[in-house]
């Protein structure tokens, strides 16, 4: 078989399957159930084609690379592409555009994946229009809606500011370099300012994609105002490929400037952890909570990164990997809630345990796990996150990053204290959670419990990420 | 007359960046933000132009990326009034400060 062939099998895979519903959609065109189903068992043989034999290689002049770290990452994003179609049923039969939602996600998630495999900056810069720019059009998608307009006003305005501000370091770097290649931009020695200028600029751009404070304006608000499904994408697929990218560019592009970015990394994962959790704890829409949650958790991954590359990116893969079983599982709740009892307010949960167990524990766990509490894999996934960032040296900025995890805890407990142990004001009926909604619930919980307890999955990471 | 030389170009180029930051920054109205950020996409192309002509004259590499540059700034664009029209169906004005559903 020819190289590029087994090098880009997920790109291909997931191109024919845009193209698949694009005829479908040139023809009669089908009914939701259909496509639904049809997009979820092209999706699951995604997860098993970019799950297996990945190689290391480079094509078209090394301007895409394939590792068998890239590979595993690009298999992450895969599982969430799959577990969001699975779930959030009950919005996705309702909806009129289906097939078009569809396209455009996977055109997001093509995006991605390139974005992940890119060698060179002007590919680089590519494939993070194409995985921005189909999102814009799906924060719009509810189109009767005023909030939805306006998180996808938001979303392409500072997505387009922060792509222009990327470009601007990029045409620095290659005045500077004379070249776009990233093993060659990263070894050349240039005495003149313009690198450090340049990584100023990309690292602000990707600090507006990974919403870091205080470039996080935009992230509340397009959470709020997108439908529920794009949340998720946004929360969990869009930031754990731009946390993978950004290790790529500061430990490969940027790894000379190492002495500049240390104490901007410092500086900028302080500010997000420390507004994160602030502003968290102030919230009462839960789709704005997880928005604030989530950067607080951004403000980890950066601990993480001022250590070593290689921990660091071990890390921070098995970090995002949890992390997508444990947020992923407080978006399907939100989301069935929203769907069959039109809640969004957090003080609504009251007494949630009477009513539905099933939803309360589900959340309840998932809560635990972003919060960190032993059982569940997110407290191991932050032990290894803080665990790096401790190479650094700096011992108050582990303490500080130590104690916000305290702060974060006081308010997810706090919805599993209105949950468990308050009644509720009205009696709510019993919800029912569709059967993929609980399929779903069940992987998320299962990935919750177990990614913690098998070590060998840390361990093939680190394995993989030399 | 002296030829420009690189550095009177990079000056162009760093001035219209800015002052597309300042207009993004600054304007209210969401078709005068746009415009801002062609600027700022403009001059990103005079910077890759510059580079190539007085430093690396025997590359292609900056030459190629203006071109994609200003393809992927049509298609952002395109998009952008897309959402931008549709934001006028709803909210009547093509104000940013009209869109304030969501609150802190």
């Amino acid at each position: 078989m020819p190289d590029f062939l087994i090098l880009m099998k997920s790109e291909l895979l997931i191109t024919l399957i845009i193209f698949t519903l694009l005829l479908f959609k040139l023809g009669k065109g089908l009914a939701n159930e259909k496509i639904l189903s049809l997009v979820q068992v092209l999706l699951l043989i995604n997860v098993f084609v970019s799950a297996i034999g990945n190689t290391r290689g480079s094509i078209f002049g090394s301007l895409f690379v394939n590792s068998p770290l890239i590979g595993f990452q690009k298999t992450t994003l895969s599982l969430g592409v799959y577990l969001i179609s699975l779930s959030f049923s009950g919005w996705f039969r309702k909806h009129a555009h289906l097939t078009e939602f569809f396209v455009l996600i996977l055109s997001s998630l093509l995006g991605m994946y390139f974005l992940l495999s890119s060698g060179n900056l002007l590919m680089l810069y590519l494939s993070l229009e194409l995985s921005t720019l189909p999102l814009t059009a799906l924060a719009n998608f509810e189109l009767e809606k005023k909030k939805s307009s306006e998180a996808a006003m938001k979303l392409i305005l500072s997505s387009a500011f922060s792509s222009g501000v990327l470009l601007f370091g990029i045409s620095l770097f290659y005045g500077a370099t004379g070249s776009l290649q990233f093993d060659i931009v990263g070894t050349s020695d240039v005495i003149t300012g313009f690198p450090i200028l340049a990584l100023v600029f990309i690292f602000s751009a990707f600090a507006f994609k990974l919403s870091v404070v205080p470039f996080h304006l935009w992230t509340a608000d397009v959470y709020e105002g997108s439908p529920l499904p794009v949340t998720a994408f946004l929360s969990v697929i869009s930031k754990g490929t731009m946390a993978f990218v950004l290790l790529t560019l500061l430990f490969k592009v940027f790894s000379r400037y190492e002495a500049v970015w240390h104490w901007l990394l410092v500086a900028f994962s302080l500010a997000t952890m420390i507004i994160g959790n602030l502003f968290a704890i102030r919230q009462h829409n839960i789709k704005r909570f997880l928005a604030f949650s989530s950067i607080a958790q951004v403000g980890f991954i950066l601990v993480a990164m001022v250590g070593v590359p290689v921990t660091a990116t071990t890390a921070v893969t098995y970090f995002i990997l949890v992390y997508l079983f444990s947020n992923l599982a407080a978006f399907v709740v939100a989301g069935v809630l929203y769907d069959h009892a039109g809640i969004e307010d957090i003080k609504r949960l009251k007494g949630l345990r009477q009513s539905n167990p099933f939803l309360a524990w589900m959340l309840a766990l998932a809560l635990f796990s972003l919060a960190g509490i032993p059982p569940a894999a997110g407290f191991f996934g932050k032990i290894f996150l803080i665990g790096t960032g401790a190479y650094s040296g700096h011992v108050w900025f582990i303490l500080i990053a130590a104690l916000n995890m305290v702060v974060s805890l006081y308010y997810y407990l706090q919805i599993v204290k209105l949950m468990f142990m308050e009644d509720a004001d009205h009696a709510m009926p019993e919800l029912k959670t569709a059967r993929s909604d609980r399929f779903t619930l069940i992987v998320c919980t299962a990935g919750i419990l177990l990614g913690g307890v098998f070590s060998w999955i840390y361990d093939y990471i680190q394995r993989i990420s030399i | 007359m002296n030829t420009p030389g690189l550095y009177h170009i990079l000056f162009i180029s760093t001035a219209l960046f800015f002052i597309g930051v300042y207009g993004f920054f600054t304007r209210r109205n969401l078709i005068t933000i746009l415009m801002s950020i062609e600027l700022i996409l403009n001059s990103v192309c005079l910077n890759f132009i510059a580079f190539n002509k007085y430093v690396w004259p025997e590359k292609l590499d900056g030459v190629f990326f203006t071109l994609f540059i200003i393809a992927i700034a049509a298609a952002e664009a395109a998009l952008a009034i897309a959402i931008i029209i549709n934001l006028y169906r709803s909210h009547n004005t093509i104000d940013v400060n009209a869109a304030e559903e969501m609150k802190y």
